[in-house]
This record gives structure tokens, sequence and C-alpha cells, in this order.
């Protein structure tokens, strides 16, 4: 019993948790923009993937990884962008549009990385984002050894989540995505923009799946590996329903998630499955859904087109 | 009278076909990357699966689960639901027809394959009906718990074939489905069976459930208008629920081809994204079984083509994918062609 407790509390498996949270933070709190205007970001998966896929394209010709930070942010803006122009311009089934950009990455990346590397499956190591060590913070007991010693995106991303949540619930910007998001018709009516306001938000979103895709590819890693988000975009958008569309909502959940992750290992070997942690994320939001840990509901003109009078 | 014949308008043949062509258009551009003609690359494609009797037979091969996962979001979209979760099921209905195939011996054909096939179709049915009853009971989304449910699914037969059912090979697979539970090979080398029979019948059996029954009656009106429908007498709920356990049932079958037909056993994460595919493949054709049949021998010929045009030009067989994507995505935003032809708001 004792050893559990141990386990569950080990440093090693929180410094872990944040980790594995890290591109569950960027991408779901990308999920929130776009789903607070009002746009389903189903292709969070692809943007993540095209981002990963950036990051290293950028980190081996200009041979800086900060740079390839900034590629993957584009890339994946870029492809927010597109899911804009199908879903608010031309009106296109959100669902449909991100499973299109899912199916598109999937394909570009691969297509891509023969073109560039000439190389199947995996790419060769590019120069990484390196971990830091904070003066002071690394030396107190406990928390040190967790937060102390991180890949600055762990930062970046943690402050991505307090930026965010300031920015959707504490400023104007943020009441217009929101009411943009409740009610689009009411919101064109004392003057929001709400086409413009959606397409920042899909693209913000997409930066910011782009930024998450990258932490895989050039912070826990050095290179791509083919289809390597591996579902992380989805777990992501689990985040973001779990967190009940609330930036510290999404913290919470991607902690919990990259936690699952993180034990996985030690879980296993005390004979339970890694497979079952694997599913937990999933099912546990199917459970938060139900809504028998407090219902989570959508923003009301979620996935639906917008289309103005007159 | 719905049941009168309906004039087809033209935009439901042009919108899709002008997909095709802008698809074909941007993957050009990639192709050109490469420094390839793009005539030449979608030349060598097409002449591999549509050229010979056996590239067209391998073209059917391909083209037969995307029929089977096409009508099974066709079918949800009937009745306004989108079943994204078509993946989910290809795999609890592949594995359900495996263990049947495998698990069961000494009985004759004539009763384990329609066994192991009604077991993919059940399989597929029950994973399928959990969104759609929670759809119905609760009102949540589909699409949010069929993407959860396909990953619950993933996970659940990855346990299954490396832990309780693990086979005798170091790959991650089941037991080899008994010979008594294999679909009838049709065209050997190649790989197309008899499920190109079972594909078409669905085919049909969608078309007359819809459009010539009274359930196929209600599942439109519910897609239509849910409101009025309830107003009409019909039970929304139940609809919901039956046209999802239906729609599951589909894409069970296309596990099952793979599972009986193509590999003769479930191997870990087998599918090239069959039930997403779906969803392309079910735009593409409108919804319609017809249209559906002949988006699926597209998607499976440029399958088909892929390795050949690897092979012999320097175009990357993930093309194909890229194309898949951009095909999709043309259909989704048909607004996009309301300039060139009239878009009326369905589908």
């Amino acid at each position: 019993m004792w050893d559990i407790i141990k386990l569950l509390l080990n440093t090693t498996v929180f410094a872990a948790t944040l980790r594995m949270a890290t591109p569950l933070m960027f991408t779901a709190i990308g999920g929130i923009y776009s789903e607070r205007s009002g746009v389903v970001n189903i292709g969070l998966e692809g943007m993540m993937l095209i981002g990963a896929f950036a990051a290293v394209a950028v980190s081996y010709f200009t041979g800086s990884a900060w740079l390839g930070f900034l590629g993957a942010i584009l890339a994946g803006a870029l492809m927010g962008f597109i899911h804009g122009v199908a879903s608010i311009k031309y009106r296109a089934n959100q669902v449909v549009s991100g499973t299109a950009i899912n199916i598109f990455a999937g394909g570009l990346t691969v297509y891509l990385q023969r073109l560039i590397f000439n190389m199947a499956g995996v790419s060769p190591a590019v120069p990484r984002i390196n971990d830091v060590t904070i003066p002071l913070i690394s030396k107190i007991p406990w928390i040190g050894p967790i937060i102390g010693k991180q890949n600055p995106l762990v930062y970046l991303a943690l402050l991505t989540v307090v930026i965010s949540h300031i920015v959707i619930f504490k400023t104007v910007w943020g009441l217009r995505l929101r009411s943009v998001g409740e009610h689009p018709r009411a919101a064109d009516s004392v003057g929001i923009n709400v086409y413009k306001t959606r397409y920042v938000a899909v693209t913000i979103s997409g930066a910011l799946a782009g930024a998450g895709g990258a932490y895989l590819s050039i912070a826990h890693l050095s290179r791509f590996v083919e289809g390597m988000t591996a579902g992380r975009g989805f777990i992501a958008l689990a985040a973001v329903i779990f967190g009940k569309w609330n930036p510290l909502g999404a913290l919470g959940a991607s902690l919990f998630f990259g936690y699952a992750d993180a034990l996985q290992m030690r879980l296993q070997e005390i004979g339970i499955p890694t497979q079952f942690v694997q599913m937990l994320p999933y099912i546990l939001t199917m459970i938060a859904l139900a809504g028998f840990i407090g219902r989570a509901v959508a923003p009301k003109a979620s996935g639906e087109p917008y289309v103005k009078e007159g | 009278m719905l049941d009168r014949v309906k004039k087809v308008p033209v935009h439901v043949i042009i919108a899709p076909i002008l997909a095709v062509i802008l698809a074909l258009i941007v993957g050009s551009a990639f192709v050109l990357t490469v420094g390839e003609n793009p005539l030449h690359a979608y030349k060598v494609l097409f002449q591999e699966s549509f050229g010979s009797m056996r590239g067209f037979a391998t073209t059917l091969q391909r083209a037969t689960p995307l029929m089977f996962t096409g009508l099974a979001v066709a079918f949800a979209y009937r009745a306004g639901l989108f079943n994204i979760g078509a993946e989910g099921q290809v795999y609890i209905g592949a594995f359900a027809a495996a263990w049947v195939g495998f698990t069961f011996s000494n009985l004759p054909k004539l009763i384990h394959l329609p066994l192991a096939i009604v077991a993919g179709m059940l399989g597929g049915a029950i994973w399928a009906a959990v969104p759609g009853i929670l759809k119905a009971k609760l009102g949540i989304h589909e699409v949010i718990n069929s993407i959860m449910m396909n990953y619950i699914a993933y996970f659940l037969t990855d346990w299954l074939v490396l832990g309780p059912f693990a086979g005798s090979s170091w790959i991650p697979e089941s037991p080899r489905v008994k010979a008594s539970a294999t679909l009838t090979r049709l065209m050997p080398p190649t790989r197309l069976t008899t499920a190109i029979y079972i594909a078409l019948a669905a085919g049909l059996i969608v078309y007359l459930i819809l459009w010539k029954t009274k359930l196929g009656y209600e599942i439109r009106a519910v897609g239509l208008n849910p409101t009025a429908a309830e107003y009409g007498g019909i039970s929304v709920a139940k609809t919901m629920v039956i046209a999802m356990a239906i729609s599951g049932a589909l894409a069970g079958l296309a596990g099952m081809e793979q599972v009986l037909g193509l590999n003769n056993r479930f191997i870990q994460r087998f599918s090239p994204d069959l039930g997403f595919m779906g969803i392309a493949v079910a735009l593409l054709g409108k919804n319609h079984p017809v249209g559906i049949v002949l988006a699926a021998i597209l998607f499976g010929a440029l399958q088909t083509g892929a390795a050949a045009m690897d092979r012999l030009t320097a175009v990357p067989r993930e093309l194909i994918t890229i194309l898949q994507g951009v095909i999709i995505f043309f259909v989704a935003a048909e607004y996009l062609f309301s300039r060139f032809i009239k878009v009326k708001g369905e589908a």
C-alpha cells in the first residue's frame, strides 16, 4: 500500500506529468478559442501533426530550434485559417472540414518527409529546444525536481493557459469571442464582427495546436516520427470538454491525462494493462458529458455556420 | 408523396465531379514539386487501377470496405446524425467476426460464415448504439462520444490481441479464422472476395429501407426536422438509436470484410482509416447508395494505383492521402461552387 502511495506521489512521475501534459495544454487551449467562437475544431490532431513536422523541417534547414517552433506556429495557424475559410466563409460542415484536415495532414507530412529527408518513418535528428534549470526553484525540495528543470515550452504552455484565461474572461475581446459563440445573431446586432472574430479564434487555435505538435517533435524528441501525435489532438479535444471550455479547467484535465500517461508504465508493472490507462481520458470525457461529474455544456452556437442577414 | 420518382438536381452530380477535378489540380501542384508531369503520374495511377482485369479486381477489393463505411455514414446522416465513429465500429465489428471465426470449429461453412458476418454487424451495431442512446436520452452530441469511442475501440482491441486473444506470431494479431468462416475469393491471386456482393446488396437494402419502408420514412423525417417528426407521432429517440445501430452494423461489415476476406485474422490497428474515409465516400456519393458505390470505386482506384505510381514515378504514394483529404475538403466546402452552379443547403 505504502509503495503505491509512494509511486503515485513520486516526483519523477509529477515531472513526467508536466511533460506529457504540455502538448495537451497548448492544443486544448487552442481548441477552447475555436469552440468558444462557435467553430468546432476536430482538425486539432492534423494541425498538431503539421506543426510537429514544420518544427522539424525549419529546425533542420535553419539550425535553430526556436525558429522551428515559430515555423510550427505559423504552419498550424495556416491550417487553422484554412479550416476557418471552409467553415466560416463556405459554411462547410465543421466536423467534415476538420476530418479533411486530419487526413490531409497525415498524407502531407509523410509526403514531405519523403521529399525532404528521403526517409520513411522518421526524420534525421534536428536541433531541439533544450531543457533549462531554474536557479533557485530547482533547489526547493520536492517542488524543485518537478518544476525546477523542465523544457522552456513547458513553462510557455503554463503561461499560455494563464494568459488565455485572462484574455477570454477579463478582456473586451474575450467577451466578444464568447458572445459570438453563444449568440452570433445578438453579437452581430451590437456591431461585433462575427466572421472576423471567428477567423481570429480558429487561426489562434491552429497556431496553438502547431505549438503543441512542435513540443512533441523538437522538445520532447528531436525528430519527426510518422503519425507521432497518435491521437493527442483528440485527447486535447477531450480536455477541452472535460475542462468545460475553460482554460483552467483544460489545464486540470491536461494535467490529469498527463498524469495517467506518466503512470502508464508503472501501472503496467503492477499488473494494470497500459491500454486501460490509455482509454481513461476518453471514458472520463464520456462520463463528464453524460453529466455524472457536473454537466459539460458546449457553447450554444458551436458547430453552426453563421449566415449574416441581408 | 415521398415515393415519387425524383429528378436528380444537376448540382448533386456536378458538385462532386468538380470537387474531384479540383482536388486532382491541387494534387498536380504536389506532383510538380517532385519534378514529375502530373498527367503522367495520374495516367500511371489509373492505368494500374483500371487498365487490367487484375487491377480492376484490386480496385473493387479496396472499394468494398469503403462501400460499407460510406453506407454507414450516409445512413446515420439521413437521420441527421454524424457517425464519425465508424472507425471504432469497424474495429469492434472486425474483432467480433474474428472471434466467431477462430473460436468455433467443426461448423459447416453454411453456418459458420453467416454467423461470423452477423457477429461483425452486431459488434458494430452495439458500438454505434451507445452514442445513439446518449444522444437520444441525454441530448449529448454524437460526434464527441463517437470520437471517444473510436479510441476506446483502438485500445480495447489492442489489449484483446496483445493479451487474452494473442495469436501465435510475433505480430499483435488474433489467431487465424477457420477456413469455414472465410469469404470465397473470386479472382485469385487478387483478394477480391464475395464481400463485394454483400456490399452491393447492402447498398440495395439501404436504398430499400430508406425510401421504401416506414422506418426509412421516419428516419428521413427525423433527419429533416426532428421537432416536426416528433409532432407527427414519430419517436425521435427510438428512430435515432435504430439509425445509429444500423449505421454501426454497416461499418461492422467493413471490419468483417477485412477479417474474413482480406487478412483472415484480426491484425492490431489494421484499418487504413476506413471509417474516416467512409465520411469522404458518403459525402462524395451525396449520401445515396449509387453515389456511394461510385465514390468507393474512385477511392479504391486511387489506393490501388498509389503503389504503381510510387514505383514507376518519383511521386510518393502519400499523394493519394493528400488527394483524399482535399476531395473531402472541397466536397465539404461545396458552397465554394455556388458561383458556378446552384447549390442548395443539402449536405
